[in-house]
């Protein structure tokens, strides 16, 4: 049983115990530990079960690579699935549960499917689950969900109590990866004054030495770590981060970085996570490597680890998993443990070294310290199902025939070490196999290139497949100098410090084990331990056809559960390979892609939540509107108010009474949101005429005109009022969504069309409060507050005027979108909230109804005024709604004009506006169409029209409507058939657009 | 994630600062062009796997639109120049021929 | 004057650093060709300011004016002097292609006080724009992007920035600076 030992553990403070739980139970460990240090302090081999056959699970890795230790972290608003044991920091209170099991960890009823996993190979969803296809709704899809995923995700009303944050830093230099590599190389690069920041993932710097061991310049590498630690600290274009990832680097050297700044003290103020979005001008990925675990027979049996995390467990947390450690490799680097396991006196009962020529230095050393070491075999299958009870040892180059067996209760395995490539591999990095030391390494020659076309990352140390302490550093110290000097510095002319440790032998590389193993036996060796991948299901995968390395990952799903792979993508690309008889190159990798372990959707979002989720746009009269209560729609990222509910209104009774006050006496609309763009310049009104489809140039100063704006491919795209200010200047409205869209929509003519034209655009929509007093007592008001003569002689429909109201600087536009006697009153916006209430007090002895965009929407509808968004969906063009008379035929040419000559655009058969009115007075379903006889050739009913806009209207007390109808205004009086989604059919006729008022006589009063 | 120079203002900014607006130097067909030619300015546009020129608008900065020359298949950004232009400046072309020499794009070489 | 209000009527919070809304400022669009002779001119004749280089500000006494673009210039004054400004730009430019427009009720305006590493770093949160010391220091006018709203910005003195931006966002700007300030939130990156 794994336990704390008791003495050793390099990162733990033994004099602090820290409180935990774990499914429930209360633990302790130290101050110092991972969750799952203090797991295995505590006894806690088995932490999970695996994905699909719910197999027993422990820890079997002590980093970001971990497969199995994955839990819930937290509870409540704090619960996080799939968190790794292995980078969780363990703090006071922790409450973690294991996953993927029911009804309980030890005994879990889906344990059952290990029984029949002959029957679950590769693809077995694919196969099972096509037929009969009744089943998939009833019997599969909810067998599935039930079994889908690992964690639970948090309950749908939890709200994540912390915050998070982005960072925009540019740098010179980024060094990720604070390992000795990472290290040197950000000292070759401060040292050459570049402006460097260097980050680890971990709470720690130094990464493996300090386990590892070995001699720099002739003193314990540990030493090395401190003194370069000491000197980056003093230098000050250096900065250095730790529980920093490098997440992902994107094109032109950005890199995400996440920062976890409180996950292991939670509660501190400020926020939990920030990612960091750096633009880097070079890229150090000292990222180092990652054990590769061997494939045998109950490889995953908890208790068979990696040989470098029981080294880690037991050198750094001061942990053992077993006293009887029997450590199988293909390499040297194994014997490490070996060592370090008899160091701390614990036994060691074999070293199964699968090399028939057996290890160097290190493998003498191990059995000067008396261990037996045996080579050229192999583990034919580890005993034990809950933990490990022991080997069965056998030849490497046979089947599997069992020539010994010994007792154990942990396997350290060591099948090579991958250089984690990744973060090289993400903007387009290129590997190489390296047949020697059986790795993918990054290929020199074919970098990621930046803006510039040059290589912007640089591999260091083992990253870039040097395993050596020498040649790490003496790589890392190049790559540090390499990067500063492509950033203008100059490295002093220091020598690279000299690493020094034991002569290895080389790898051999071991894909199975052994080498001839029987099906059996390859149905319990797996690859993917997160997914349940074996060696068989890849065999299987390439039988059956999948031989791209994407497609057998794909089918078989491996590498593809929240590791990534990690431990196994290069063993299951090996057994691929050999399955298909190619060497390794010719199968390839995946491809690598951001992050390189998961980041938390908080740190994405940044500070977007809440109150800052997006932005929200306000009048200056917002204020005012929700004092009122109003409701609020909205349009754009504006909030505009839809209607002013009083008492128990309904909405649509408030919408009744606010249309019916403002007809019958006096409406006030906040109308600010309206696009306003000033148009100057000598070629003004000559460019106005290319923008609107009528005549601009033409209209006389004090005057306005309604015009429409179509885009190049002839559809309408915005409508609005122009109001001609004097000979070189306009100011145009837009629709309330059309005024940055327009504003940029005429720069973008102005810039790079018509550039040798003299006129500036300015958007003054948010310089000016814009109020409508709309009705038949709107004059009176507008006198009573005074100042300015709104006769209808001095200021006649569609005209307006500068001038004074209650002494407030105001412009005036006689202008109607409802009908009535109306104008439209601009003020400098810091005065709106003052006029609006001068207004409202004014207009009070009229019954004065400020009005929502609902009254101001039916209002329009019952004059038979079109809506942009509503008549429109950007392939509607002004000829579709009965808007030839504002379609200039006298101008040569307009933005819009050559495509409305297209053929499509010219077809009779476009459907065309027209109003609708029910049978029975009811109201039409929105967006509903009109049928025709017969059916297309999707056997659908064939569509003669559709419902754009309809409403209540409270004026003719009956339902209105307006649509599109195929050969409409040739059709007045007929009646056609609006089916319901819910099996009634609406009966309508065509009418004409517009239902009230059709003189105008109550607008030009 | 894209880094941009603006000819306009002299920023070097990021993406999400600018917004493209597509191929670059097309020329407008208006009343009295063909079916063929108008329909080609609005809808047949280059593809290129390689040099091309787009249209960027520094739309968080200074507001200006203005060309970019860049390589599509390694992100490479040959350079960026004024939109008040028919055709790409010969320095960015020289530009353009010391990298990729032999490179075409419509009618330009 | 009393009846004009700014958009958030100075409303103030002090975290990392102080946020203020500031108030009523005047502030105008000038637009023109800066290349014409006698341009510059006719504005300092109206303004008493010189027109500022690329991407810079100038300010003397309650006046400043703020390179927009090649051919746009913010220029500010107080609130009460707006209208009469207009008229002055006006009256001086006639004759030539220009434009000028009261934009003062169309923008709000921040300040931030603090110490000026720890601005940087505010602000850096939120403006995808490089503030090392080295490399971005006052007089210098940044227009960009603020989370997911344009913005400007630029320091007035070490540890002191405006930010402005449009009318109707000023509490999405208001709320962005204070999340971006509040405690426990500060990075540590730009050493003083």
């Amino acid at each position: 049983m794994s336990t704390r030992l008791a003495t050793g553990g390099r990162l733990v403070n033994r004099a602090q115990k820290m409180n935990f739980t774990f499914n429930g139970e209360r633990l302790s460990g130290h101050a110092g530990d991972t969750l799952a240090s203090a797991l295995l302090a505590n006894g806690k081999m088995m932490v999970g079960r695996s994905f699909k056959y719910h197999r027993p699970r422990g820890v079997v890795a002590s980093g970001a690579e971990e497969p199995n230790a994955l839990v819930n972290l937290g509870t409540g608003n704090r619960l996080e699935p799939n968190q790794r044991a292995t980078t969780t920091e363990l703090f006071e209170g922790l409450a973690a549960t294991s996953q993927n099991h029911w009804p309980s960890l030890e005994f879990d009823i889906g344990a059952v499917n290990t029984y029949f996993s002959r029957f679950l190979p590769a693809g077995f969803y694919y196969k099972m689950f096509m037929y009969p296809r009744a089943f998939w709704k009833h019997v599969y899809e909810p067998f599935i969900r039930q079994s889908a995923g690992l964690g639970r995700a948090p309950e749908a009303h939890s709200r994540d109590e912390d915050t998070y944050e982005h960072f925009y830093a540019y740098i010179d230099v980024l060094v990720i990866g604070g390992g000795i590599a990472g290290l040197q190389a950000a000292l070759a690069a401060g040292r050459a004054g570049a402006q460097v920041l260097l980050i680890e993932q971990t709470a720690h710097w130094g990464g493996r030495t300090p386990v590892d061991g070995g001699e720099v310049d002739g003193k314990p590498a540990a030493e090395f770590v401190e003194a370069a630690l000491a000197e980056l600290r003093g230098m000050k274009n250096v900065a250095l981060r730790t529980r920093m990832m490098g997440a992902g680097v994107y094109d032109h050297g950005y890199v995400l970085a996440y920062e976890r700044m409180s996950d292991h003290a939670p509660g501190t103020p400020g926020p939990r996570h920030r990612l960091w979005r750096l633009r880097c001008k070079q890229i150090v990925t000292a990222t180092g490597a990652i054990e590769r675990p061997l494939c045998f027979a109950g490889n995953d049996v908890p208790g068979v680890l990696l040989a470098s995390a029981l080294r880690d467990y037991a050198v750094n947390y001061g942990v053992s998993i077993g006293d009887r450690t029997v450590v199988v490799t293909n390499n040297d680097d194994a014997y490490r443990t070996a060592i370090s396991m008899k160091e701390m006196g614990l036994e060691v009962p074999a070293i199964i070294d699968a090399r028939a020529g057996g290890g160097g230095a290190l493998a003498q050393q191990a059995r000067d310290l008396g261990i037996r070491v045996e080579t050229g075999k192999g583990i034919a299958k580890v005993k034990g199902t809950r933990r490990v009870e022991g080997v069965a040892i056998c030849a490497q180059a046979g089947e599997g025939a069992v020539l010994d067996e010994i007792k154990c209760d942990a396997v350290a395995m060591s099948g090579g070490w991958s250089p984690v490539v990744h973060l090289w591999s993400h903007c387009g990095g290129k590997l190489d196999w390296d047949d020697a030391q059986s790795m993918f390494r990054p290929r020199a020659s074919a970098p990621p290139t930046g803006a510039t076309g040059e290589a912007f990352v640089i591999p260091a140390g083992s990253a870039n497949g040097h395993l050596g302490l020498g040649d790490v550093l003496a790589d890392a110290d190049a790559a540090g100098r390499a990067a500063a000097q492509a950033v203008g510095a100059t490295p002093p002319k220091t020598a690279a410090p000299q690493g020094a440790g034991p002569d290895e032998a080389p790898i051999e590389p071991v894909w199975l084990m052994p080498q001839g193993v029987d099906i059996k036996l390859r149905m319990k060796a797996w690859l993917d331990f997160q997914n349940d991948v074996k060696v068989s299901d890849v065999q299987l995968a390439a039988r059956e056809g999948f031989e791209s390395v994407e497609h057998a990952k794909r089918y078989t799903t491996l590498g593809m559960a929240t590791d990534q792979g990690k431990l196994s993508n290069i063993n299951g690309l090996a057994i691929l390979s050999d399955a298909l008889g190619q060497p390794i190159p010719q199968t390839g990798t995946t491809t690598f892609r951001p992050p390189y372990t998961p980041i938390s959707m908080g740190a994405i979002a940044g500070e977007a939540r809440g109150k800052v989720f997006q932005p929200i746009r306000r009048t200056p009269i917002q204020d005012w509107h929700e004092a009122q209560g109003a409701y609020f729609e909205p349009v754009g990222h504006w909030r505009r108010p839809y209607c002013y509910p009083q008492g128990g209104e309904s909405h649509a009774q408030a919408v009744e009474r606010e249309i019916t006050q403002t007809r019958n006496s006096l409406g006030l609309l906040d109308a600010s949101t309206l696009g306003k763009l000033v148009v100057k310049g000598p070629d003004a009104a000559r460019f106005l005429d290319m923008l609107y489809t009528n005549m601009m140039s033409t209209l006389k100063p004090g005057r306005c005109r309604y015009g429409l704006m179509c885009s190049e491919n002839g559809f309408l795209m915005d409508d609005g009022v122009v109001a001609r200010i004097d000979d070189e200047t306009f100011l145009c409205h837009t629709t309330t969504g059309g005024a940055e869209r327009i504003h940029a929509h005429m720069e973008e003519w102005l810039q790079t069309e018509w550039w040798d034209w003299q006129v500036y655009v300015a958007n003054v929509t948010e310089q000016y409060a814009q109020i409508g007093v709309v009705g038949p007592n709107a004059r009176k008001v507008l006198e009573k507050l005074g100042g300015m003569d709104l006769s209808r002689e001095t200021l006649p429909f569609m005209a307006w005027a500068d001038g004074t109201l209650a002494g407030i600087g105001v412009r005036v536009f006689r202008i109607s979108f409802s009908g009535e006697l109306s104008y439209e009153i601009a003020v400098d916006a810091s005065y709106g909230r003052a006029l609006w209430d001068k207004l409202l007090a004014a207009g009070e002895e009229f019954g004065v109804m400020p009005y929502g965009t609902e009254a101001l929407h039916v209002m329009r509808a019952e004059k038979g005024f079109i809506m942009i968004g509503d008549e429109t969906d950007g392939t509607v063009i002004p000829q579709d709604l009965g808007l030839h008379w504002a379609i200039s035929k006298k101008k040569d040419d307009f933005i819009g004009k050559r495509a409305q000559e297209r053929s499509h655009m010219t077809d009779p058969d476009r459907w065309q506006l027209v109003g609708l009115e029910t049978l029975d007075g009811g109201v039409l379903p929105d967006g509903a169409y009109a049928v025709a006889e017969g059916t297309n050739a999707n056997g659908q009913r064939n569509m003669q029209g559709r419902v754009t806009s309809t409403y209540y209207s409270p004026t003719l007390k009956r339902g209105i409507a307006m649509g599109l109808v195929r050969h409409g205004p040739d059709r007045m009086g007929e009646v056609l058939e609006f089916p319901g989604t819910d099996g009634t059919t609406h009966k309508a006729r065509i009418v004409e657009p517009v239902f009230f008022d059709k003189d105008g006589e109550k607008q030009n009063v | 994630m894209l880094i941009l120079e603006c000819p306009c203002c002299g920023v070097r900014g990021e993406e999400t600062e600018f917004h493209g607006g597509g191929e670059a130097h097309i020329k407008r067909s208006g009343p009295g062009s063909s079916d063929e030619a108008f329909h080609d300015y609005l809808f047949a546009k280059e593809n290129p796997r390689g040099v091309h020129f787009e249209r960027w608008r520094h739309v968080y900065g200074c507001g200006k639109w203005f060309h970019a020359a860049r390589c599509t298949q390694t992100l490479e950004v040959f350079g960026t120049y004024s939109a008040q232009t028919t055709e790409p400046p010969q320095d960015i072309k020289d530009k353009i021929s010391a990298r990729r020499p032999g490179w075409t794009w419509r009618e330009f070489a | 004057m009393s009846e004009a209000q700014s958009a958030l009527r100075g409303t103030w919070h002090k975290g990392l650093v102080t946020v203020a809304e500031a108030g009523l400022q005047g502030m105008i669009t000038l637009r023109g060709q800066t290349g014409e002779a006698g341009f510059a001119d006719a504005v300092k004749q109206a303004t008493g300011l010189d027109l500022p280089d690329t991407r810079t500000i100038v300010a003397a006494d309650k006046r400043a004016i703020a390179w927009m673009s090649p051919d746009e210039w913010l220029l500010m004054c107080p609130y009460e002097d707006a209208h009469d400004m207009v008229a002055g730009l006006r009256a001086a430019l006639a004759g030539r292609h220009h434009l000028v427009e009261n934009v003062s009720d169309a923008r709000a305006m921040f300040t931030l006080d603090g110490d000026d590493a720890t601005l940087r770093e505010v602000l850096a949160k939120l403006a995808p724009v490089d503030l090392h010391p080295e490399r971005f220091g006052p007089g210098e006018m940044r227009r960009t992007r603020f989370a997911q709203v344009p913005g400007a910005f630029w320091l007035t003195a070490p540890g002191a920035a405006r930010v402005v931006c449009f009318r109707s966002v000023a509490q999405y700007m208001y709320d962005l600076l204070c999340v971006a300030s509040s405690e426990g939130s500060a990075v540590g990156y730009f050493k003083p």
